[in-house]
């Protein structure tokens, strides 16, 4: 538990508790993410894994009530210190279900750019060129740019969402549950498209596919639920360790299928 | 506690394990005393009966491998069940030398020549009490057992040296021997070949526990005679 070194860390979490009003929802974490690296956070539902996700781009200052202590750091910078719109455009997030908006493939990844006041049509043409090749979704819709995002295939969306998250130039990318809505097949796609990602961006990725953190992650966080609910971090480590031989009986446990 | 199949699988296995070393623990004694009492037809039966503990290892590895291919096992659970996979390997080729040691009986036929029947029963004894407790370890998860086994194995070795230095004496003594006493080489071979694979049952069994890959065997694979001589 605590600060790891392994490598450079992209955030830094010290302390850090969450609440929904009077419900404590996590409860003193400290843990460094590295950066370029893929990290998966697993554990019981109701653990607070997605909290902790949306933590990392302040997704959770839209609940009413909540609130915070310790502090996360990106880069060393403590992000309640930053604009939120500012670290929204650094901190990417991908969601379970594929949510494109119901407009034209195009236009699903030119919204973000165009929100931060890119407007030459020539520019946003390579911005949705080169985040749909990033997705690798670029060979299967380059000549149906025009097409609704909706039109695609569950798998495709997803891969869409991906582009939209990389066309504003992220550092992280914060994904929930990425591919549980998807098919096996789909779902090996998403996981191979994240770690050619890791090259350029730092991922964290919340999942309940065991065999999903032990194939696509670099580091594993494991969480779980104390009795008053809290969420707290049991272990974290290199994945490799974590599935083949953690340290904590809780961690054995749970990825043994025998709790949670 | 929830996996309970799954968790009555694995311990079907491990019971499987058991007998499958019990069947290795008898071949081996029946082959030395086939051995020592010039028994043929004894050899013949125990060479047929091996085929028993071939298929049991067969059987063995394929639900292991359901486990790996339907429950996907992770932590400890992949830890034993790997060692199982290496360990049923390691029981069926003891098991092949038992059949080593029935076929070279009946090769030796009714030959009469110096045999250094003591010091082979000795060294059979010795390797089925090994086996026999590295087994228990094994499935018990036994640390201290299986730290402390493998020391038998240098008494299993001087025994082996002791051995073939009494063969290859009795050689050079009289040379009309050579063909049938080098058969003598093969079984002692085996004998100590099989203490060596209790040791590797060992290092399977801390491995399970610390998740810890440890080399106990501190003679090389090769023939440890080269040292002495």
């Amino acid at each position: 538990m605590g600060k790891n070194n392994n490598g450079k860390s992209k955030i830094s979490v010290t302390n850090f508790s969450f609440y929904y009003g009077k419900f404590q929802a996590l409860r003193d974490i400290t843990i460094d993410l590295p950066a370029n690296k893929i990290t998966s956070i697993i554990g019981p539902s109701g653990c607070g894994k997605s909290t902790f996700l949306r933590s990392f781009n302040r997704m959770n200052d839209l609940i009413p009530l909540t609130h915070t202590t310790g502090k996360i750091e990106i880069d060393e910078k403590n992000i309640y210190e930053t604009d939120v719109v500012e670290l929204r455009k650094r901190v990417g997030m991908v969601f379970q279900r594929p949510n494109p908006f119901p407009k034209s493939i195009f236009e699903n990844i030119a919204f973000g750019p165009r929100t931060h006041g890119i407007r030459d049509k020539q520019v946003l043409n390579k911005i949705v060129e080169k985040s749909l090749r990033q997705a690798v979704l670029w060979d299967e819709v380059k000549d149906n740019v025009n097409k609704s995002g909706l039109a695609l295939s569950g798998g495709q969306q997803q891969r869409l969402c991906i582009a939209r998250a990389l066309a504003v130039e992220p550092e992280v990318i914060l994904m929930d549950e990425p591919a549980s809505a998807l098919d096996p097949i789909a779902t090996l796609k998403i996981e191979d498209l994240i770690h050619q990602l890791k090259e350029k961006y730092t991922i964290v990725i919340v999942t309940h596919n065991m065999q999903q953190a032990a194939r696509a992650s670099d580091f594993t966080l494991f969480f779980n639920m104390a009795e008053d609910r809290a969420g707290y971090l049991v272990e974290s480590g290199e994945t490799v360790t974590i599935f083949t031989n953690p340290r904590e009986e809780l961690t054995e446990q749970y990825i043994s299928g025998r709790f949670g | 506690m929830a996996r309970e199949i799954y968790n009555r699988k694995i311990q079907q296995i491990k019971d499987e394990i058991l007998l499958l070393g019990s069947m290795v623990e008898q071949a081996t004694l029946d082959s030395v005393l086939a051995f020592k009492q010039k028994d043929l037809e004894a050899a013949k039966i125990i060479i047929e009966e091996d085929q028993a503990i071939n298929d049991k290892r067969f059987a063995i590895e394929n639900a292991i491998m359901i486990l790996f291919a339907t429950q996907q096992p992770l932590g400890h659970d992949l830890r034993l069940l790997s060692a199982m996979f290496l360990v049923s390997n390691e029981l069926e080729r003891m098991g092949d030398y038992a059949k080593g040691i029935a076929n070279n009986t009946i090769r030796l036929g009714k030959a009469d020549i110096p045999i250094p029947v003591r010091d082979i029963e000795k060294m059979a004894d010795l390797g089925v009490s090994m086996l026999h407790r590295a087994l228990s370890a094994f499935v018990n998860e036994n640390m201290e057992m299986a730290i402390k086994i493998p020391d038998e194995d240098d008494l299993v070795d001087d025994l082996f040296n002791k051995s073939y230095r009494a063969i290859i004496n009795a050689m050079i003594a009289n040379p009309s021997i050579i063909d049938e006493a080098s058969f003598l080489l093969w079984v002692v071979h085996n004998l100590e070949r099989f203490a060596d694979r209790t040791v590797n049952i060992c290092e399977r069994t801390i491995f399970i526990i610390s998740g810890e890959l440890l080399e106990m065997d501190r003679t090389d694979d090769e023939l440890p005679y080269a040292k002495d001589s």
